[in-house]
């Protein structure tokens, strides 16, 4: 036993070293990376074991399949809107017969930190039929990653972790245990559960279906779901998940009367405990961070035979994190006293571009490009140049998912609007741009793919982008762009008149065109001089 | 004992070494401590904010509860008032540096910034850029902060300075020099 201070992304990746892995792939994406950062580091020190970044999480979580069927074990982590890109592998994983450990690793960022949505992953493992492990704080994050592969083995099924940005992103002391050795190589001796043809796959879900008992009674059984009976209390009960329980216990000492309590650390929901508590009280509070999941559930569409106070009700706030303060109003205790406000008005300070950032000089010249028009669409996507959204650029109209600035942008040219930019970022590209360029340049639709290449995944804290810059022309022309139509610009203001031309040309051009706007990011650089 | 920080500056400012050093400082302490921290998007030349807590027990929550704070520790004016919420009405302080990040187009004026500070219960107003120069690079202002808040907090000097060391060993000796005599410019300051 030794001790380290440790995120709780970092105390997961070392929970799943210490838990024997061969190998992990992610996508990076706040708040997960952490857990690939930690192993790549990790592994460049130790020699093992593999881990590294892959083109999106679609691709990471098919590899991790690749490495549990022979025998291996394997984390793949995403954050919760990469598991839609990663759904289908997912879904279907659910059906195959794991023996290699497989463990999938999700960070959700409720409160959209540094997101699109906040949804809850904990319904894609529901959604799955698998299990799923919750952990409160650093420590439960180490252990129960290194649970969860036993759990994987001995049910044979994928196992989901589901952290959340605070804790994903809050350091405490972890005490970790002796690590086990990797498993040996050893092909599946079951491939017919590894084809999902309809007459195997059939077999396998009525399989997965038969074996939810047995999930059940793991859940009903597991420390991790706590049920808390106080005898003297009979008034008030409280079902907490994720971090609702930290934010719980921080007021527990408030109560006179203890409530009784139950937290849920492993899903799927254990019945009966939720059961004992609901028959011991007369007035229900549940505490989720994230989605009103256990609530929805145990509300049902019938009236619920006591008093249930959440999200569905209003007493805690529907949208965004828990914390100390909400818990502490939903749970009716009186509020705390606070030091009085400033006396003056504090403007408000978003996040911005960095100070030369050359996605700036981008935007600049785009905007005096598409100035002359009437009619003019620029589509973008996720990631740092995003916030060209903001004062004093205002050069976007669009972000909505990895790769949608392609693809929209093909829709809108193609229902006849005119002057459609894309913008989109190389390793954005990289996961989710391709396919749809492939589709504009099928279709000969007129539309420029303005390329922002700053040749690293930069919003993300700088990880090498999956291809290096050189590549990006290549496999551009690889795709059918004619040669003629894919230019390179300098991304600096010298040159604002030069890419400004450039721009209008291509946007002139009507057909395929793409624009690679190509500088290293200025932090990147600044790590790169430094080290 | 339990004594929770909110430290809050500007993506970039170096908030998270700031909470890195109070934290190993406090584990070696034989403190319990909690750090959260900001990371992504909202690093980008934003508004940051980052909550420390130590204490004798475990701790259950990673945030700070509103009204618990025993001190914001800021490296940049305009944010120090931002998180006065958090603050321990009658028992908490405002360190901050009086160096001010204008990278919002309407910055407000920086002696009525000053005078509202003054005018809290406890405040030090610290001129960290100018004490971090005279230590050698004006980029350890965030360690003059930590010298600067050092006397209000429940870790002893001599461990924090451990930590400074240990923080800066793998860049060479001359920044950990520059780096902790900019920590005992704060503390004098």
């Amino acid at each position: 036993m030794s001790n380290m201070v440790l995120l709780g992304d970092e105390a997961l990746a070392i929970g799943a070293v210490h838990a024997g892995i061969s190998a992990a792939f992610a996508y990076p994406g706040t708040p997960s990376t952490e857990i690939t950062e930690y192993l790549i580091e990790y592994s460049k020190k130790h020699g093992a074991p593999i881990a590294s970044w892959s083109s999106n999480e679609k691709t990471a979580y098919e590899e991790a399949l690749g490495v549990s069927f022979v025998g291996k074990r394997v984390l793949v982590s995403m954050k919760h809107v990469g598991l839609n890109v990663a759904a289908d592998p997912f879904m279907n994983s659910a059906l195959l017969d794991i023996k290699g450990g497989l463990v999938l690793a999700v960070a959700d960022d409720p409160g959209m930190h540094s997101s699109q949505d906040e949804q809850d992953s904990r319904y894609y493992a529901d959604f799955a039929r698998i299990i799923c492990l919750e952990p409160v704080n650093q420590q439960q994050a180490y252990d129960m990653t290194r649970e969860a592969f036993d759990l994987s083995e001995g049910f044979h099924i994928p196992v989901m972790i589901r952290l959340t940005t605070r804790l994903a992103h809050s350091r405490a002391v972890v005490s970790v245990s002796e690590p086990r050795q990797e498993n040996p190589m050893e092909k599946t001796d079951n491939p017919r559960a590894w084809m999902l043809l309809p007459g195997y796959a059939r077999k396998r879900w009525a399989d997965l279906l038969s074996r939810q008992k047995d999930f059940l009674s793991y859940t009903e059984k597991t420390d991790h779901n706590e049920l808390n009976l106080n005898d003297s209390n009979r008034e008030l009960g409280v079902i907490t998940t994720g971090l609702g329980h930290n934010y719980f216990m921080e007021n527990f000492g408030d109560f006179r009367e203890k409530p009784s309590y139950l937290h849920i650390g492993a899903y799927p929901v254990p019945v009966e405990k939720v059961r004992a508590l609901v028959s011991h009280v007369k007035k229900l509070v549940i505490l989720e961070e994230g989605y009103p999941f256990v609530e929805r559930y145990l509300r049902g569409y019938l009236p619920p035979p006591i008093p249930v106070l959440g999200k569905e009700t209003g007493e805690v706030p529907p949208s965004g994190e828990l914390n100390p303060d909400n818990v502490r109003k939903a749970l009716g205790l009186p509020e705390r006293e606070q030091a009085e406000g400033a006396a003056v008005e504090l403007p408000g300070r978003p996040p911005q571009l960095c100070a030369g950032c050359p996605h700036a000089d981008t935007y600049f010249s785009l905007n005096e490009a598409l100035a002359g028009y009437d009619r003019s669409i620029v589509t973008a996507d996720i990631g740092c140049y995003a916030l060209g959204a903001l004062p004093p650029y205002e050069a976007i109209e669009t972000i909505v998912c990895m790769g949608a600035s392609v693809s929209m942008a093909k829709g809108s040219a193609q229902a006849g609007y005119e002057h459609v930019v894309a913008v989109i970022g190389d390793s954005t590209f990289l996961h989710s741009g391709i396919t749809p360029l492939v589709d504009a340049v099928a279709g000969d639709i007129p539309m420029t793919v303005l390329i922002v290449d700053n040749e690293t995944v930069a919003m993300t804290g700088g990880q090498e982008t999956i291809l290096p810059s050189s590549k990006l022309e290549p496999l551009v022309r690889g795709i059918g762009v004619d040669l003629d139509h894919i230019r390179t610009i300098l991304p600096l203001k010298k040159h604002f008149d030069e890419n400004v031309k450039i721009i209008r040309e291509e946007v002139e051009y009507p057909g395929v065109s793409v624009i690679i706007a190509l500088r290293e990011c200025v932090e990147t650089a600044k790590r790169k001089r430094r080290s | 004992m339990e004594y929770d920080i909110i430290l809050a500056g500007v993506g970039g400012q170096g908030v998270l070494s700031m909470a890195a050093i109070i934290s190993m400082g406090a584990m070696e302490d034989g403190l319990h401590v909690r750090q959260s921290e900001v990371h992504g998007m909202a690093q980008r030349g934003g508004a940051v904010l980052a909550h420390l807590r130590l204490s004798s027990r475990p701790i259950s929550s990673d945030l700070i509860p509103r009204g618990r704070a025993g001190m914001i520790l800021s490296l940049e004016p305009l944010e120090s008032l931002r998180y006065l919420s958090y603050l321990s009405p009658g028992g908490g302080i405002v360190v901050t540096s009086k160096n001010p990040v204008k990278n919002i187009t309407v910055y407000p004026d920086l002696e009525k910034l000053y005078d509202t500070i003054r005018d809290l219960e406890q405040s030090k107003l610290i001129d960290a850029e100018g004490e971090a120069r005279k230590a050698g690079t004006v980029r350890a202002a965030n360690m003059v902060m930590v010298g600067a808040a050092s006397g209000c907090l429940p870790v002893k000097p001599s461990d924090l300075e451990k930590a400074i060391a240990g923080l800066f060993k793998s860049k060479g000796k001359d920044l950990v020099d520059v780096n902790i005599e900019a920590f005992r410019m704060g503390q004098r300051s």
